[in-house]
Parts: structure tokens; C-alpha cells; sequence
């Protein structure tokens, strides 16, 4: 059995106007951060897996997105998978 | 009529609804814990309240989807029987796929607490038969997130068959973006499932039941549900 680190990030979908992203926006432009554009805003969700494969972690962390952590009716969902030691968890 | 008031920790609406149900409404009312398996046969309609189910941790109403008990409200519904959720309720719903689509955050980031006008737009469902069509309604709401959104074909769906209960509008019933509080597409308050025995609505009905209030403008949600179930 292996460990493994998802890092999950949840934005709205790009087809939904992301109101705090463009209030964060504005706030940057007017303090002169000019050349940054398209700002969104989103979730960060840490959490440890156990699998035998990397692509059964993916598997468990997906399905956990889809169901729980993000709605995907608003929200993207991104992993980034990470396999660590025991002594890494938490 | 028995009504079933679900509890989550964070309701805080529930004692308005039981208040509502049976004092002004004079149905029977019950609460019922969110750990509950089960909901007694003899509740006709189960009440999710507003408030903040879980803190709105992750979502609002993500958590509450999930407690023991939805999945006995999601049975109850099946059966034909009633559901209304109330603000938070109605994020519960959409949250559990009772209702199609989901609540976003406000457009203007803000909390808003404040009254509104409703424009009654469906009145043969079971919620709004002791109405009148195109009767406004003043009720108050009190919400961060009720900015309701779904994709085109779910929104033509919900029009095409007339499953808008309320729709947000100014004193006279006209609907436009003024009157229109939190950004939700065409102005949607509250819809219903595709067999009419379900309605999520953001305003708050119950908080205007009772003379003493003002106003009870609110009270023809419930009569309704008198009218439909009758006297117990």
C-alpha cells in the first residue's frame, strides 16, 4: 500500500462570472499591477490517500471531487498527486 | 397536515418554520433531527430551514446533503410526498439533485437582508394553489449565496415547464435587473422538481406568517400545503 498527497484546487467554471475574481482584478489594476488579467479565485483542498497505484489514488480523489468537493454544475477541480513516506502524512 | 422541520447543526430557521407551520398555519409540526434515518409516515411535508448547515463549510448545504437523514427525505420525495426548502434548504436541495441547478454567491458579494417582492408565477403546484397567478408577495431574505444558476437547457427546462414558483421582482411585479437582488438568471426565487411535489426558494415565507409581523405575506406558502394535504 502507498501514501499519497492530492492537492486540490476548485475554481468556478470558466463559463460562470467569478465576481471576486474581477473585484481582485480591479484592485491589482489600480494599483498598477496592470499586466496581470483573468484573476479567479478558487478552493485549496489538502488531503492523504492510501492506494496501491498512483492511478487508483487519482481514481479515489476523483471520484471524491465529483461527489463531495467540488459541484460540478459551478466548479473545475484540479489534482496534483503526490506520493509520500509515512512519516510525511499530515 | 403533519410537517417534518429537519434540524442540521447551524439551522436557524427551524423554530421560525415550526412557528409558522403550527401557529399561523395550524398545521401539525414536528422538528427531526439531521441524524434521523427515518421520516414517521404520517409527515406530509418535510421542512429543511434556513440558516447555515455546517458553517457553509465547503459549500452551503454540501455538508447537509450528506447527513443520515437525506437520504429518508429523498425517499419521502420519491413517494410523491412534499419538500420545501428555504434558503440554506434550497442549496440542500440543489446540492442533493432534488432541484436542478445551484445557488452562487450573490453578485454583488454581499449578504443581503432585506425585504423583496415576489411575483407568484406557478399556482397549481401544491406550495402556491392558495394564491393568486401574478400575486406579489413582499418576503425577506437573507442570503449570501442565492444567486440561482444552471445551464440553457436546464433554464428552458424550468421554463418551458412553468416550474418557476416566484420570480424576484419590484412593487408593481415587474421583473427587471433592479428588481432583481442577487443576479440569479431570469430572476428565479424558487422552483420546483419535474413532478411538482418539491420547491426550493431563497426568500424566507415563514418569517412572514404572522400579524404580529406586519406582514403575512407569506403565510399562502403553507395554506397551500393546508389546502393540498388538509386538516390531520
Amino acid at each position: 500500500m502507498k501514501h499519497f498527497k492530492a492537492m486540490i484546487t476548485v475554481t468556478l467554471r470558466k463559463s460562470i462570472l467569478d465576481v471576486q475574481g474581477k473585484t481582485v482584478e480591479h484592485a491589482l489594476h489600480s494599483t498598477n499591477f496592470t499586466s496581470i488579467e483573468h484573476v479567479r479565485i478558487g478552493k485549496y483542498v489538502e488531503l492523504f490517500v492510501h492506494a496501491d497505484t498512483a492511478e487508483q489514488a487519482m481514481s479515489i480523489v476523483d471520484d471524491a471531487c465529483k461527489t463531495i468537493i467540488a459541484n460540478p454544475i459551478m466548479e473545475d477541480h484540479h489534482i496534483e498527486l503526490q506520493e509520500v513516506s509515512v512519516g510525511e502524512i499530515a | 397536515m403533519k410537517c417534518g422541520i429537519v434540524v442540521f447543526p447551524g439551522s436557524n430557521c427551524d423554530h421560525d418554520a415550526w412557528y409558522a407551520t403550527s401557529h399561523n398555519a395550524g398545521a401539525e409540526a414536528q422538528m427531526l433531527w439531521h441524524k434521523e434515518t427515518s421520516i414517521p409516515t404520517d409527515i406530509d411535508c418535510v421542512i429543511l430551514p434556513g440558516g447555515f448547515s455546517y458553517g457553509d463549510y465547503l459549500r452551503c448545504g454540501a455538508i447537509a446533503q450528506v447527513s443520515p437523514i437525506m437520504s429518508a427525505v429523498r425517499d419521502h420525495a420519491k413517494k410523491g410526498k412534499f419538500v420545501l426548502g428555504i434558503c440554506n434548504g434550497f442549496q440542500i436541495l440543489t446540492e442533493s439533485g432534488l432541484l436542478p441547478g445551484v445557488l452562487l454567491r450573490n453578485t454583488s458579494m454581499s449578504f443581503i437582508c432585506k425585504d423583496i417582492y415576489l411575483r407568484t408565477e406557478q399556482i397549481l403546484s401544491p406550495f402556491t394553489n392558495a394564491l393568486e397567478q401574478g400575486q406579489i408577495l413582499r418576503v425577506p431574505i437573507a442570503h449570501g449565496e442565492g444567486n440561482y444558476f444552471a445551464d440553457e437547457e436546464t433554464i428552458h427546462i424550468l421554463e418551458q415547464e412553468q416550474r418557476i414558483a416566484f420570480r424576484y421582482c419590484d412593487a408593481n411585479g415587474i421583473t427587471s435587473a433592479e428588481s432583481n437582488p442577487n443576479g440569479s438568471i431570469n430572476n428565479i426565487a424558487g422552483i420546483l422538481n419535474d413532478t411538482g411535489n418539491v420547491l426550493g426558494m431563497m426568500p424566507h415565507p415563514e418569517r412572514c406568517c404572522d400579524p404580529l409581523l406586519g406582514n403575512i405575506d407569506g403565510l399562502g406558502v403553507f395554506t397551500s400545503l393546508m389546502q393540498t394535504v388538509g386538516i390531520v
